[in-house]
């Protein structure tokens, strides 16, 4: 399963229930608002880091510099550009957006 | 004397107006709109704070490159304000804290406020918008 998800984490609480549903070895992918949660120093940060163990984190390259954040990413966390973010897709047999 | 004569029109009042910024730059719409609307506000020649808080300090962000998801950066923008004589911006430190981020990430220079100032600060507006 690959989870897209699009809210900041600082805003809604999107992120927390993807995570809590997710299963080991999905596939998480942090697009729009939702890529400031990959970044040092989020409140979120340290769930990320911790679902990283068990989850495949990705965040999409263009909305981290469209934000400013490119340089700010967390370890561990995959960045994607729109081409990765049709494979993960196109890799995945289904898919769930957390709107 | 008409009534007319007796009735003041408002013209020449300066009220105290916040525009507190509370979102991220492009998930939504609100702080290129807010943006706008203060810049629309600062004509009137009014007593103007601008206000960032939670998400909103995102807005502020230096080193933003917009290319790549093909929209306007209108970081810049923030840095014209002064032009307008808009100088009152203040940043929530909490909100800064809870992001990782520092006065120094901020593409504007800013005046950071603990939650006391902040609170003490809205309260004393006449008019609060919120975007």
């Amino acid at each position: 399963m690959l989870h897209i998800v699009n809210k900041s984490a600082t805003e809604r609480s999107s992120l927390e229930s993807c995570l809590r549903m997710a299963t080991k070895g999905s596939a998480v992918l942090l697009i729009e608002d939702a890529v400031y949660a990959a970044t040092n120093g989020n409140a979120a940060a340290a769930k990320i880091q911790a679902a990283a163990a068990d989850l495949k984190i990705y965040a999409l390259g263009p909305d981290l510099a469209a934000r400013g954040m490119a340089g700010r990413v967390l370890d561990g966390v995959n960045v994607v550009d729109y081409g990765g973010f049709v494979d993960l897709v196109a890799e995945h047999s289904n898919c769930q957006s957390w709107l | 004397m008409s009534d007319m004569d007796d009735m003041d029109d408002g013209s020449g009042v300066v009220k105290k107006f916040m525009f507190l910024n509370r979102k991220a730059p492009h998930g939504t719409v609100y702080a290129l709109e807010g943006l706008e609307v203060v810049l629309i506000t600062a004509a009137f020649d009014q007593d103007v704070s601008m206000v960032f808080t939670d998400d909103g300090v995102y807005q502020l962000m230096k080193g933003v490159d917009t290319k790549g998801i093909e929209v306007k950066d209108f970081s810049k923008t923030y840095r014209a304000l002064e032009g307008y004589d808009i100088e009152k911006l203040y940043v929530d430190q909490v909100s800064l804290d809870a992001r990782g981020l520092t006065e120094d990430d901020l593409i504007v220079d800013v005046t950071v406020l603990s939650v006391d100032e902040m609170a003490n600060l809205m309260a004393e507006q006449d008019v609060v918008i919120s975007f």
